[in-house]
């Protein structure tokens, strides 16, 4: 399966403040009764974006001066609580390729990585600055670097964090697991065979 | 070498080092319900592969059915054609279906353990983080996403890092009225919503020797809510008395061998762990959510936090959380006023939560204006409930009694919040929005805590309510 080599990903950004948002308020449970991947995007972070006459609120995502944001900045344990893929998937769709956070949750960041998408730590401080940055220049450009671990915007070069499984995965081309899993099917059928509970 | 449980079922499941350093890990029980399968065996269609493993692949449906009026077709036409689809998926693969007629159905991480299927010295995994229930049996268990079902379904593995492990000793008693409930939301509440990121959680100590499988299994449920994917109790004979008969269960002349094989898993008792945290049971309260996460809990004696009162790094997420559940900082929380009472889901639907809640119903009656629902986590729990006679009591206290499911643990059945209702729940996330309005508020708390919330109509200390045990200072 050939998939492409993630070493980068360049765009404008967008800052959702806070801690601890989790996959709920990414995606309400009530969007997720399909059987398809497909229109997530239009319900990202819904319950915080819109009033329930389906008038918006005052949030990030809605300000057009970041309506072309493809990079989401965001703060501690972010995707946090539920497992649904369908999470990365609605920050996918909706245009995100590449995210800054103080932290992730382990499953989101999982389910990131095998959608492609990079998952960078910075700092608060390096968030803060990222932020103020766009907030006064929304259209600055902003790279981030995922085989050298660096955010480049303006003149400023910060480091930050891959974890290692990601950025290997992301920047060779493997992030995506099937093919590689595949390969392994008679040493899968050893490990099988010495669990006697797998016994058909 | 001295080893952990986890250390062990480790390496008795690894395949081999994949490229980005992960390990290819067998996951020998895949568990799968309707919300997060579909996607995956699509994919799996349009790759053109087949189940690998069909007989070690198990489904129920309970996120989307209804808590009544379970005919079909079910009035909600996207959860209709979720269920029609998974039947499908399990048609085309032969992969066993607990299905709404099969007198098994109900929630996953209920019907896993009843029938068996959950086991020590397994790895477990199905596409819900509440996944780390099946930890109470010795079984690395965890949720996963819909890319990893497909990885599942074609190959049985998965890449996964290897996760430290924390021991986490709760030693000493608990006090009366105080449940296992309690002791999750307690140390949720001490090590933090991301304090277990990148552990697994081994839950010992006297607290967790005395406790029955369905109180391990409480406590192991909300491991993800403390950050921790995976969270387990080692084996010992009250695990092997659960399982024995169980259908799913060895038996006959390979019960002895599989029992041998089954404590052999154990942690060896000099193993070394990543880091060490000790509780004592004593210092433990009925405990109930302020907030809008897992960790923002207190003592049912205690007040609702204030952001003066809380840590700089807190602030902002305490004013927040104060802002949307509309609690008056400072105030005491006992005497919030709630409005829906649900005894149910993964942490606490199963049999002893609603024979314990029964113990102290008779005699009483819901108050006026509450709604309160009962909802069993499996056909099995509610036939034997029934044949016990607690539905009648829950019933004759003004509880309505539903069919098995997820019910209003999150939103995708009709069982919701409507407007800023506050509900005082069994469940296990007290997140925005969780429970299906915008503005709805949830508060956890055990099931005997929501029994005296229903008979007060505010949320209470049960203790009081019921005359359970001495009251404890908390």
């Amino acid at each position: 399966m050939a998939l492409e080599k993630i070493t980068q990903v360049r765009g404008k950004g967008v800052y959702v403040a806070g801690n601890e948002i989790d996959t709920d308020r990414i995606i309400p449970a009530r969007f997720m009764k399909c059987v398809t991947f497909n229109g997530l995007g239009e319900y990202l972070f819904y319950d915080v974006r819109k009033n329930e006459d389906g008038s918006d609120k005052e949030h990030p995502l809605n300000d057009s001066r970041f309506s072309d944001a493809t990079i989401l900045l965001s703060g501690e344990n972010f995707g946090c609580g539920s497992s649904r893929e369908h999470a990365p998937q609605a920050l996918y769709r909706y245009g995100f390729r590449g995210i800054v956070a103080e932290s992730y949750a382990e499953i989101f960041f999982g389910n990131c990585t095998t959608l492609g998408i990079p998952c960078f730590c910075a700092t608060k401080e390096d968030i803060r600055t990222m932020a103020a940055a766009i907030e006064a220049d929304p259209s600055l450009e902003i790279t981030l670097d995922v085989e050298n671990e660096r955010i480049r915007f303006g003149d400023q070069n910060l480091t930050a964090v891959v974890r290692e499984s990601a950025r290997m995965a992301l920047s060779g081309g493997k992030w995506d697991m099937i093919g590689e899993l595949a390969e392994g099917e008679s040493e899968i059928a050893k490990v099988v065979a010495g669990l006697p509970y797998m016994a058909p | 070498m001295s080893q952990s449980l986890f250390g062990k079922v480790w390496d008795a499941h690894a395949v081999k080092t994949l490229s980005n350093g992960q390990t290819q890990l067998l996951i020998g029980t895949h568990l799968i319900h309707e919300v997060t399968s579909p996607q995956a065996f699509g994919m799996l269609r349009d790759l053109n592969l087949k189940v690998a493993y069909p007989h070690r692949t198990f489904a129920t449906v309970d996120h989307i059915v209804p808590t009544d009026q379970r005919q079909e077709p079910f009035a909600d036409p996207l959860a209709d054609a979720m269920i029609r689809e998974l039947r499908r998926n399990c048609e085309e693969t032969g992969v066993t279906f607990f299905d709404l007629p099969s007198g098994k159905q109900g929630i996953v991480h209920v019907v896993g353990p009843e029938q068996g299927i959950t086991q020590p010295g397994t790895t477990i995994a199905c596409g819900d983080s509440h996944t780390s229930t099946h930890g109470a049996f010795g079984a690395i268990a965890f949720g996963i996403g819909t890319t990893q079902i497909r990885d599942l379904l074609a190959t049985q593995t998965m890449a996964l890092a290897k996760l430290k492990v924390r021991r986490i000793n709760v030693n000493g008693e608990l006090h009366p009225g105080v449940y296992a409930k309690d002791v999750i939301l307690h140390i949720i509440q001490k090590l933090g919503v991301k304090g277990g990121t990148g552990f697994a959680y081994e839950y010992g100590g006297s607290v967790f020797d005395n406790f029955s499988m369905e109180e391990r299994m409480t406590v192991c449920n909300m491991s993800i809510e403390g950050g921790a994917r995976v969270g387990y109790v080692n084996p010992d004979e009250k695990t092997f008395e659960y399982l024995k008969g169980r259908p799913y269960s060895p038996s006959g002349d390979e019960w002895d061998t599989a029992v041998e094989r089954w404590r052999s898993f154990a942690s060896d008792p000099d193993c070394e762990y990543d880091d060490v945290v000790e509780f004592d049971g004593a210092n433990i309260a009925p405990t109930v959510t302020w907030g809008i996460n897992p960790e923002q809990a207190i003592s049912v004696v205690e007040s609702v936090p204030t952001v003066e009162g809380s840590a700089e790094k807190e602030k902002a997420l305490v004013a927040e959380a104060l802002e949307y559940m509309k609690l008056p900082a400072g105030a005491p929380i006992k005497g919030t006023k709630v409005d829906i009472c649900f005894i149910g889901s993964c942490t606490n639907g199963r049999l002893s939560d609603f024979e314990e809640v029964a113990k102290y119903l008779e005699g009483q009656k819901v108050a006026e204006g509450i709604k309160a629902i009962a909802v069993p986590g499996s056909q099995v729990v509610d036939l034997i409930c029934r044949e016990k006679g607690l539905h009648t009591v829950f019933e004759n206290a003004g509880f309505e009694w539903r069919g098995a499911g997820c019910s209003m643990c999150l939103a995708m059945n009709p069982d919701k919040l409507i407007g800023d209702q506050l509900s005082a729940s069994s469940s296990n996330r007290n997140f925005k929005g969780r429970q299906g309005s915008p503005t709805g508020r949830t508060v956890l708390m055990s099931p005997v805590m929501v029994a005296a919330a229903a008979i007060k109509g505010e949320i209470a200390d049960a203790r009081e309510v019921f005359g359970v045990g001495e009251l404890a200072n908390a």
